[in-house]
């Protein structure tokens, strides 16, 4: 159908529910010294992909399969498996507030079943990768588009924080972004290969260092990012 | 105790009331091995688990399987020794841990990257924490895998990673300090994760997480 498109504009950063005020722990790494350059920046994203991108990939094909036969009590499940991904409370808050954020701006976008009920199952904010998937499935996507998007925002996001905080080159960052074409491809198709009904499966990398950043991050005084 | 029952390389030997230690009576786990332990403790009732020494994962593909099973009012304390993943190991860590509501855990693990100088071998482990049918922390870790090695995202330049799973009746207080962070779970649970250059420091940063993450300990 629709899909192809409607993944571009999930993945653009110009959608507005409020994608840009993260980094995705990027801020803080560039504060404590963990993030200096091109080359940090690089091993920082691919480490991201591989944790958290590949987490939030299954978690949104996940959501975009259910999102066609939608149920409150299977998005409360679901959205329960994010939260036993995510030990960081500075995460899962971070993770709520995109989430409540996309579901709002992608309810009067793409007017679904998928949305309202999961809009009306976890009505403090589904994590974000779920609300990605509902979204992907109000608009027509397949569950491997879902992923797809799902893993281009988990890496684009701190890219972009990247090149503001350090003034990087940002021809040079979008060639770091393309060096990650190949595992972004894989992130989606495991998150899809493992689809099932039974989510206890589904792939919980866990990042220790992001969850520190992200505590850090809280009480940090000046931030330019959410997280 | 109602059940004690193991077999070379793996030897339980219990050494207190509700005491027991794990002996390796063989080097390992090898390339091929497939070790397998079972914990199950009965509501009411009090265990742990303890090692006399650290695991040494050697080269090969093993595998390390743990299903822990605990009942209502129950308390499990499983603290090993840490698992140092020698150069060439290909080590799969799978973890069950079931939990009727109100019981009490305390569940230890850590990893060393490589011995002294020694580049790290590789390693999988998942770890599922079920409360009550309820999944309450689900945390795979990849070492040793291009993707992940050096990434300031996941271990930055930290040759050990630990964490404590407890559960109980415990402050909901978030704690913070160099390389260790202690993380109150969206479920009845808190986690205290920490990374560091050597086992000492890894060990002195996840104690202090865990006294502060339960005020009962001493």
């Amino acid at each position: 159908m629709h899909g192809d498109m409607a993944m571009l504009l999930l993945a653009d950063s110009r959608l507005p529910a409020g994608g840009h005020a993260h980094s995705g722990g990027a801020e803080e790494a560039v504060r404590v010294g963990a993030i200096t350059g091109p080359e940090d920046l690089a091993r920082f994203l691919r480490g991201r992909l591989a944790t958290a991108g590949v987490v939030t990939a299954a978690l949104a094909a996940a959501a975009c399969e259910l999102g066609a036969d939608p149920a409150q009590e299977r998005w409360r499940r679901l959205d329960a498996e994010a939260d036993a991904r995510i030990s960081s409370p500075a995460q899962r808050d971070a993770s709520r507030t995109q989430g409540r954020l996309l579901v709002r701006t992608t309810r009067r976008i793409w007017p679904s079943e998928a949305l309202d009920s999961l809009a009306a199952a976890v009505p403090d904010g589904a994590h974000h990768p779920v609300a990605l998937g509902a979204a992907a499935a109000a608009a027509g996507c397949e569950p491997r588009q879902a992923a797809l998007a799902a893993a281009y925002t988990s890496v684009t996001a701190p890219a972009t924080a990247a090149v503001r905080l350090l003034g990087l080159d940002p021809v040079l960052v979008h060639r770091l972004l393309a060096d990650l074409a190949p595992a972004l491809n894989d992130a989606a198709h495991e998150a899809c290969v493992i689809q099932a009904d039974d989510w206890s499966s589904l792939p919980a990398h866990a990042a220790p260092a992001l969850d520190l950043l992200a505590e850090q991050h809280l009480r940090t005084e000046v931030r330019l990012f959410v997280s | 105790m109602e059940t004690l029952r193991s077999d070379p390389p793996l030897t339980l030997r219990q050494t207190g009331p509700g005491v027991v230690h794990l002996v390796s009576t063989a080097a390992g786990p090898l390339g091929g091995d497939h070790f397998e332990l079972t914990i199950d403790v009965a509501p009411h009732t009090t265990l742990a688990v303890h090692s006399v020494a650290s695991t040494l994962a050697l080269p090969g593909l093993s595998r390390l399987t743990v299903t822990a099973r605990v009942g209502a009012r129950a308390a499990l304390r499983y603290s090993p020794e840490p698992i140092v993943l020698a150069a060439g190991c290909d080590l799969r860590v799978a973890v069950r841990l079931t939990l009727a509501p109100g019981a009490t855990v305390f569940w230890r693990e850590e990893l060393v990257f490589g011995r002294y100088g020694e580049a790290s071998g590789r390693c999988h482990s998942r770890f599922d924490a079920i409360v009550d049918d309820v999944p309450l922390l689900r945390q795979e870790l990849l070492v040793g895998d291009p993707a992940v090695d050096d990434s300031p995202a996941v271990y930055g330049s930290a040759r050990c990673v630990g964490s404590t799973l407890l559960t109980g009746d415990l402050p909901r207080e978030r704690h913070l300090a160099d390389g260790c962070a202690v993380l109150p779970l969206a479920g009845p649970g808190t986690l205290v994760s920490a990374l560091a250059a050597d086992t000492v420091e890894l060990r002195r940063r996840l104690e202090w997480g865990e006294r502060l993450a339960d005020k009962s300990l001493p």
